[in-house]
Formats: structure tokens, sequence, C-alpha cells
């Protein structure tokens, strides 16, 4: 051991503190250092407790480490050094700082022992990432970062009355298994679901990454949905729920993502289709089953940062995201169109490309389960993401017709960047024994028999094949600038505009029965005065008030008249 | 590599050479389903050619449902920054008179930003 142990959100918080304090060429070692450094200290450090202390009767361990999450902290390790390598060029403290407290959050989640120091991260993990979508700086990010943060820290709040109830049942805060046998429970289950993007709760996500920077949502995409993903797999794995969440997760988003323009839209979307594949993966709960949802989530960290990166290129460089208005950038953006498409391959999963070797153990699992019906979904939904990211992405993005825009590759540093993730890639996909070593359960797998190999291959190539039939007979969807209407609708068109109908109808009420009133009073008013009236003439006709208070002040001006006079 | 020469695809001949190469592997993989002997884990697997069929119709199917899903689910670009004015479906019926007029729309567009404008970032 050459160096204490340091839980790993540590150097990176202390990153983020000298990152605001320097400029230039140093911010921007520091900032590549400091992952690197990070995750040579984590590869040193054996599995168990290293820092546990009591708070309040509760024993809190905000460092531990076993094979489970030292997965994520690799990855994560991983991501946070090709996102800083992307970001280099950018000179924005705000974005530079938050992200390194945004990956920092992202580890002090996963090593996370204990419910209460999980909540902490899972709170800062919002409140820090929602200056990467601020940080656009437009007003529609502004309105979408809003949105991403109360959905956000409702999740957490959700957390943490969760982890509260789980204290008072069980009188500890241990982060294990969890299970679905009481309220903390379900509580702590919906907690985690809003923030994998469960349907109807996933639209904080395709809401808000493509309001994103370009460099944000590089960041974005990698930590969020997989601090949650792997939080399930800790505390609900073989939960059988979630295979049929999971399952709707894979094949509900395949069709917006199919319709949809923007392009950073359309891999939003099929992050969650990924996310579906983990969610199976740990509802089916098999060793063979959460290897496959670790595995996969390990490597859809990598690629799905290739194909953000690939689409924030082109966005930096055009500035345009839009299928609708891209087109024919291959000729000038050449080095970008080929790391796009070898992203596009390992989230389709083509043989000898990352995707293939995680998704397969997934389905597996499946189909060795008897869930025959789910891994049917599962093998419509691989076709289907083939289909939106696989082909729709690079093809409306770098082919298609010809846009007659001519923007060059992007800066040296973007370029590094989606090169790593690319080789990642590969080499995963060419030599899985690496990454299968480091999963949790040993099971000796190989995703590469001709069984697996040949049907992969079939299911794509005729993917493809539909593709093309589908756009010589012109039944492909044209890509039009348009909004298209997802859950979201519900909170942000149905329930505002109900409120504002219900209060029209409650102002409407409130209007007639206070004129109502008023008109009685009038009445009544008139009535009395007019007796009044007949009593006392003079001094009193109509408004007996009104006049008596007149009479008042004659008199106390005839007082002061008076005084003065004296 | 090929794509680094310029202008790969603006000739025909080239999509269509890539096009036959695409029949050419879709054909040989449906050879390949009778020669090579698989070990089967379902009985669907057993139906010849399951997996290229599966992958053919359920891509279909995926895309003319979600072009259907258009006539309810498309709006405005701007439907949600404009507050309750646009609240009609666009119509995807009128596809000719649609595709010129987007096309129109974006060519103004080009015409209004220069290449290589950035509204992002630094």
């Amino acid at each position: 051991m050459w160096m204490i142990e340091l839980p790993p959100f540590v150097p990176f918080f202390i990153g983020a503190l000298i990152v605001s304090l320097t400029r230039g060429t140093l911010r921007g070692v520091i900032m590549v250092a400091i992952p690197i450094v990070s995750a040579m200290h984590l590869w040193l450090i054996p599995e168990g407790i290293h820092l546990q202390f009591l708070f309040l009767d509760y024993q809190l361990t905000p460092y531990r480490i076993d094979k489970l999450s030292l997965m994520f902290g690799y990855v994560f390790h991983i991501a946070a050094l090709i996102g800083i390598i992307y970001s280099l060029h950018l000179r924005d403290t705000m974005q530079q700082v938050s992200a390194m407290m945004y990956a920092g959050s992202g580890l002090g989640a996963v090593f996370a022992g204990d419910l209460l120091t999980l909540f902490i991260f899972w709170e800062l993990l919002a409140f820090t990432s929602v200056f990467l979508i601020w940080a656009r700086r437009t007003e529609r990010s502004y309105a979408a970062g809003m949105r991403y943060l109360i959905i956000q820290v409702l999740s957490g709040v959700i957390l943490l009355a969760g982890a509260l109830f789980y204290a008072s049942d069980n009188n500890t805060l241990e982060f294990g298994y969890i299970g679905l046998d009481s309220v903390a429970g379900w509580l702590i289950f919906i907690a985690f679901g809003i923030k994998c993007a469960f349907p109807m709760a996933h639209n904080w996500l395709t809401d808000a990454y493509p309001e994103a920077t370009v460099t944000g949502t590089v960041f974005l995409s990698a930590f969020t949905t997989k601090v949650a993903v792997y939080a399930l797999a800790r505390a609900y794995p073989g939960v059988e729920l979630l295979v049929y969440i999971g399952a709707a997760m894979t094949c509900f988003p395949i069709f917006f993502a199919v319709i949809e323009n923007d392009l950073r839209r359309v891999l939003a979307y099929s992050l969650i289709n990924q996310v579906g594949f983990m969610v199976v993966g740990i509802g089916i709960g098999t060793a063979l089953a959460i290897n496959g949802a670790v595995a996969h989530a390990f490597n859809d960290v990598i690629f799905k940062g290739l194909l953000f990166m690939s689409m924030g290129a082109v966005l930096h460089m055009t500035g345009r995201i839009n299928g609708s208005e891209l087109g024919g950038l291959y000729k000038t953006m050449p080095k970008t169109t080929i790391l796009c498409i070898v992203g596009a391959a390992s989230i389709s999963a083509f043989p000898l490309f990352s995707g293939f070797v995680s998704k397969s153990m997934v389905m597996s699992a499946a189909l060795e389960e008897g869930f025959e019906w789910i891994w049917l979904m599962l093998l419509f939904a691989s076709a289907g993401v083939f289909h939106h990211a696989g082909i729709k992405i690079p093809y409306f993005a770098f082919f298609a017709h010809d846009s007659g825009i001519r923007a060059n590759d992007p800066p040296k540093n973007m370029l590094v960047a989606m090169t790593i993730a690319a080789g990642l890639c590969l080499a995963i996909g060419i030599y899985p024994q690496a990454l299968y070593a480091l999963l949790p359960f040993d099971t000796g797998y190989n995703p590469y028999d001709a069984t697996h190999v040949l049907a992969q291959t079939q299911l794509l190539f005729f993917s493809a094949l539909a593709f093309v039939w589908l756009n010589l007979k012109g039944l492909y969807p044209p890509e039009i600038r348009s909004t298209n209407l997802d859950f979201d609708w519900v909170y942000r068109r149905a329930f505002p505009s109900a409120l504002q109908k219900i209060f029209t109808i409650i102002w409407r009420l409130d209007r007639a029965l206070r004129q109502g009133l008023k008109l009685k009073l009038k009445v009544y008013l008139t009535v009395i005065a007019q007796k009044n009236g007949r009593l006392s003439g003079l001094l009193s006709r109509n408004y007996p008030s009104g006049s008596m208070v007149m009479w008042v002040a004659v008199m106390l001006a005839i007082y002061l008249l008076l005084s003065f006079i004296q | 590599m090929k794509l680094q020469k310029k202008h790969l695809f603006d000739a025909p001949k080239n999509i269509k050479r890539i096009l036959r190469l695409l029949y050419v592997c879709c054909i040989l993989l449906l050879l390949l389903d009778l020669i090579i002997d698989r070990h089967i884990s379902h009985s669907w697997e057993n139906l010849w050619g399951f997996y290229p069929i599966f992958g053919f119709v359920g891509c279909v199917i995926l895309v003319l449902v979600a072009t259907r899903m258009r006539t309810f689910l498309m709006r405005s670009e701007d439907y949600y920054s404009n507050e309750g004015t646009d609240d009609k479906a666009i119509t995807t019926s009128g596809t000719q008179s649609d595709e010129a007029s987007k096309r129109k729309e974006s060519i103004s567009q080009k015409s209004r930003t220069k290449k290589g404008d950035r509204d992002v970032d630094d």
C-alpha cells in the first residue's frame, strides 16, 4: 500500500476545488491526472470495508469495496477520463468543476455501504449534474434543467423516506439486499426506479440530456442511470417485477427513437433501451444474468459515451443536431464518421464489438430461466436498437441527402477521447475474457460460439435489409422538425392546463358568489337606508353613516376654529 | 479506408455496390443456416430462418407502427414553448407539400446561419 485508503470521491472533490482555482494548461493536466491516479489507487486496494463510523447509533460505511461496486468504480473512472479529455478545449469553470463533482458523486454512491451515505451522494448527483445542463445557457436548457432537478430531488426524498422506514424496521442502515416485502422496500424501489428511468418516470432523461452542453451530455450519459442500475443490482436482484419493467424499457423507447428528429434525443431514448437490458438481467437474478447486467452497464457507459461524443462533435462543429438538417458529413468529417460507426456497431451488438459480449449474456439467461416472451421482446429490441442507433444515427448525420454543410472534424482532444472509447469497444469485443475476469461471478460463459454469432449476425443483417427495403419503398418516416409527445406531456401540458382550467372555474365561481352577495347587500342597504331616511330626514337621507361622518367633521372643524379664535 | 476518399457516395454506382454487397451477405447468412449445426435452446429457433425473418419483420413492424404513431404524437417544434396555441397535430397525409415546405424551410435555415456557426459551448 503506497497511500492511505482514500474513498475515490475524495480525489475528485479535491480536484474540483483545484480546478476552480487554476487556469489553462495546468487545469487540463490536473483534470486528466485525477481519474488516472484515482483509478490506479483503486486498482491496488483490496476488497472489504475501508471506512466506518458510528452516527446516532447507526453504523455508517462510506467506503466499501466488493466485486459489484468495483466494476462500476472502474468504469466510472474510465468514463470520467474520457469525458475530461473530450472537454479539454472548454474554458468554462462551471462546467468543469461540476463535471468533476458529478463524477466524484457517482463514485461515492457506488462505494457507499449504507443507505444514508447513498442518499447523500444520490442528491449530490442531482445537484452537481444539473449545472452541466444549465451550462448551455439557453432558456430551454434552464427549464429542462429545472424539471430534471425537481424529479431527481424527488427521487432522493423518496429514498430518504424509504431509508428511514428501513432503519426503523431493521435497526440498521446497511445497504444490501432489500427486496419488495415492506413499505421501505417499495419506497426505495421507486426512488431507484425514477433514477433508472422506469417507464413513465423516464422523461427527465429524454427531456434534459439533449438540452445539456456538448460535453455535459457525455458525462450525464455515464453516471446517473448506471448508479441506479448498480443500486438495483445490489438491493433487488431476482425481483421478478424487474424483468417485466426492463422488457418494457427495452421496447417502448425504440418507437420514439425512430420518429425523433433530434439525434441526441434519439440516443437518450436508446439509453433507456439499453438500461432496460440491464434491468431485465437484474430481475432474472441468476449469476449469468447479473453478470450480463453489470457487463452491459460497463460496456454501455463506453459505447453510449462514444455515440454521444460523436453527435456532440457534430453539434459542436455544425451547430445543428436535427436529422432533418444534417447529412453528407462523411465528406468532411471522416474520422468522426468512422468512430461513430464503431459506437453504432457496439450498441447494435455486432460480433467483435463490445455490446455483443454482454447483451448475449442477458438474452441467454432469459432463455435459460424460461422467460420466452421476454426473450422475444429483447430480440425485437435488439433488432430495433440496430435500426435507430446503429443505422439511423450514422445514416442521417453523415450520409443520407447532402445537407451542404462542410464542417471539419472536431478538435484533437475530442478525437482522442472518441478514439480511446472506440478502442475499448473493440478491445472488449475481441477479448471479452478481460472484462469477464472482473465480473462478480465466474460463469465460464463464452459468447463466441457459432450459434450465437450466426443468430446475431442474421438478425442484424436482415434488420439492415429491412431498413434498405423501407427506404427504397419510401416507407421510412422522413425526418421532420417536430416535438413528439411522450409521458412528460402529462406534467408539462395536461397537468398545468388542467390546473389552469380548475382555477378558472374556481375564480368564476368566486366572482359569481361575490357579485351575488354584493347585490344582496346593496338591496338590504337600500331598504335599511330608506327606513332610516324616513326616520331622520335631514341628517341622514340614503347613507346614514356618510352624513354622520360629514356632520362629525363639520363639528370638529368648528371646534378647531374656536380653539384658534381663543 | 474507403470512406476517406472524398464524395464516395456521390456516384450512384457505389451505393448500388454497397447494396449488392448487403444482399449477398444476407443470402450467404441464410445459406449458412442450413450448413452450421446450431445448439438450439428453444424450439422456436428450430424454425428455418427464424432470426432473419424475425429481424426483418420486426423492423418493418417497428417502423410502420412508429410512423403511425406520428399521427397522434407529433406536434410543432415549439409546442411546449408556445403556450396553448398550436394544439393540433401536424398531419402526415400531405407528404408531398410537407416535403416541399420542409425543404424550403431548411434552405432558408441554411441561408440564415453561415457555415460553421456555433451556438453552443464556448
